[in-house]
């Protein structure tokens, strides 16, 4: 079944991003710009949150996001759903530039993107019955007509796992788990093509959890979907992913196959990541921890992002910006050891 | 292995919420062992009564809850019957806790220093403030804090989520304490600094021989950490044991599950197994097991009262069909 789904996506890129950048700059107030005005060092204050990064989905692929948090994984997945305007840079969905498209190809694409949040508690609306919550886009893009909207309500809510029957309570009267389906198909009833799922189970208990994740795989099968899954979770990532890009600091430090970075992880920010893995089958283990702290993205380091954590970092890590550079077939990796 | 005079025993506790609604058996017959430099994992979803078991220990339950039966045996003293008075003596002094969010233990508006100095002297009026200082400066040295000193002089909101957990964590064993509650420590951290934590914690406690209760979610964690475990589901244990024996061979229904449900290495591209349903509410639970609804086992038998059996030496469990054969 993965190896067809891997031939599948190599033939045409659902979605391109080039050289996407995120940052947000804090002005100066007043006493900051009379302070300048009389020559003391002070500036305004800038976060790259997502620098410079390069991505390529293929349609029906899997691709794994992961970083720590402050890595811009989120920024990166907020600009590809439309959400967030990047200050720099291109997003290609289907070989159209997003920005430069006529309004009616946007509004298609802003319908073909959509986003499948982190706290089912947090992104539902409290006061709306699930009918509306899923019921409103639809009708309001003419998907379908108002007459034939509580059969669709219906046949989307069965789709996810939900009993048609609860459509007119609120969200409060579900679980946790329930909500974050209610979530799913209000993402899956304007028929999209492409979701950008924000750390969408990491706050189910691990029961639940399994239920949505294997709810994402069969909805992958049956609707031909195509995922960005964005998550901290080497673990999950590790199950549903066809390919996997690591990201530190801003920007993309390695990109593989899954299977692959599992096994033979390159960069060695990846290999610290996943040596920390708690997994089930390493008992009494001695941790072998990274040292230091993720730095401020205010004030990163020089050079690598990495190299005061490194332990193999050298001199030409400390001043210049390591690019991705292929390391193997379908692999990129930004490290100077490389060279 | 059984240690005969264990730092903690508690046999039979419960703990029951009255609230509007109904009762809630929050903590319904539990009963475990942890000694002298042991780990134990206490593991369960959300409301199977972890938090509230750990909460129980040390007499942080609030009304509408109450401990309504069972024993705290901590170094053989009983802590049910303690006043409010010997329990204030042992928090902080001979029984610290760790919550998932350092800022339950730290105070924002004052130092460092201060709030570590002042545990110690609150329970040593005879130790001199510079005694206390040099103390607290070890413990954050200890827990891997760099520049300890300058550090000291610090407020929690200059120090990263890590950081302060970190500070917790310092401030949990300035009085080297025999039995640590540690509350889902890690789950707000990221997987380097996770690492850290377990790493720092799983050394300090060989090294001072404190007992320790992790309770998490995360069965991972335990994995690596702990000694022995117990899953905790609906207020109730339903097995335990020591971590190898419980992970590689599952008993309970549940604890098949969970671990089944977990996702990694061996399950791209599969489905997982999914244990079907929901937790119940606690305010509904089903006559007998509260497990039987999700259960693929469950028969008659299953609506009467399950009671903790041994159907293996050192392996406790709580149900009438243990998985006794092969791993799934």
């Amino acid at each position: 079944m993965l190896s067809s789904t891997t031939r599948r996506y190599k033939l045409t890129a659902i979605l391109e991003v080039r050289n996407l950048s995120k940052r947000y700059v804090k002005s100066l107030d007043l006493a900051g710009k009379i302070a300048q005005r009389l020559g003391s060092d002070v500036r305004e204050e800038v976060v790259h949150a997502v620098d410079n990064v390069n991505l390529t989905v293929a349609r029906g692929e899997v691709v794994g996001l992961v970083g720590e948090s402050g890595c811009g994984k989120s920024t990166l997945g907020r600009m590809v759903a439309g959400i967030l305007e990047p200050s720099n840079g291109d997003i290609f969905y289907k070989d159209d530039l997003v920005n430069s498209m006529d309004k009616e190809t946007g509004q298609q694409t802003a319908l073909a993107v959509q986003m499948i949040f982190q706290d089912p508690f947090a992104s539902l609306n409290p006061r709306m019955r699930v009918e509306d919550i899923i019921g409103e886009a639809p009708i309001l893009h003419k998907i379908v007509q108002k007459n034939e909207r509580s059969a669709y309500v219906r046949e989307v809510m069965q789709r996810v796992g939900l009993d048609p029957d609860y459509a007119r309570r609120y969200p409060h009267q579900f679980s946790g788990g329930q909500r974050q389906r209610i979530g799913i198909a209000r993402a899956l009833a304007v028929k999209p093509d492409f979701l950008v799922c924000d750390e969408a189970i990491a706050a189910l208990d691990v029961s639940i959890q399994a239920q949505v994740i294997n709810l994402f795989m069969d909805l992958r099968e049956a609707l031909d979907l195509t995922y960005l899954f964005i998550s901290h979770d080497l673990s999950v990532v590790e199950h549903i992913s066809d390919r996997v890009v690591i990201m530190y600091l801003g920007r993309i430090v390695e990109t593989a196959p899954t299977e692959e970075i599992f096994k033979s992880p390159n960069h060695p920010y990846t290999k610290a990541l996943l040596n920390e893995v708690p997994r089930i089958a390493s008992r009494g283990i001695e941790y072998q921890p990274v040292s230091g702290e993720i730095p401020s993205p205010l004030n990163p380091p020089t050079g690598c992002h990495f190299h005061p954590r490194c332990p193999d970092a050298i001199d030409i890590c400390r001043t210049e910006v390591p690019y991705l550079k292929p390391i193997a077939t379908e692999r990129i990796s930004a490290c100077h050891l490389n060279d | 292995m059984r240690d005969l005079h264990p730092t903690l025993r508690v046999e039979g506790l419960q703990t029951h919420f009255f609230t509007k609604e109904g009762l809630a058996r929050a903590v319904d017959d539990v009963s475990f062992t942890v000694g002298k430099s042991e780990i134990m994992g206490l593991v369960g979803e959300s409301g199977s009564g972890k938090t509230v078991t750990g909460f129980s220990l040390i007499d942080l339950v609030d009304p509408p809850g109450k401990i309504v039966g069972g024993q705290i045996l901590f170094n053989g003293e009983d802590l049910v019957q303690a006043n409010e008075r010997r329990m204030s003596q042992l928090r902080g002094n001979r029984i610290a806790m760790i919550f998932q969010d350092p800022m339950m233990t730290l105070n924002p508006v004052l130092r460092i220093d201060t709030q570590m100095m002042e545990t110690i002297v609150a329970h040593n009026k005879n130790v001199s403030k510079v005694e206390a200082h040099q103390r607290s400066r070890d413990a954050l040295g200890q827990v891997g804090i760099p520049a300890p000193d300058e550090r000291l002089r610090a407020y929690p909101h200059q120090f990263s989520g890590g950081m302060r957990q970190r500070v917790a964590i310092a401030i949990a064993l300035l009085n080297k304490p025999d039995l640590i509650i540690a509350d889902e420590p890690t789950t707000a951290l990221d997987v380097t600094i996770q690492g850290q934590i377990l790493s720092e914690t799983q050394k300090l406690c060989h090294k001072f021989g404190t007992a320790m209760i992790w309770i998490t979610h995360d069965l991972a964690v335990v994995a690596g950490l702990a000694d022995k475990i117990c899953v905790m589901y609906a207020g109730r244990i339903v097995e335990q044991g020591l971590i190898n024996d419980v992970l590689d061979r599952p008993i309970h229904p549940y604890t098949r599950g969970l671990l089944g449900s977990v996702p990694g290495h061996n399950t791209r591209g599969k489905r997982l197994f999914q244990i079907p349903g929901m937790t119940p509410s606690l305010l509904k639970l089903p006559q007998g097991c509260a497990f039987q609804a999700r259960c693929s086992n469950a028969d008659n038998a299953c609506t009467s009262e399950p009671m903790m059996k041994e159907p293996v030496s050192g392996r406790q469990v709580r149900c009438f069909h243990p998985q006794l054969g092969d791993t799934n």
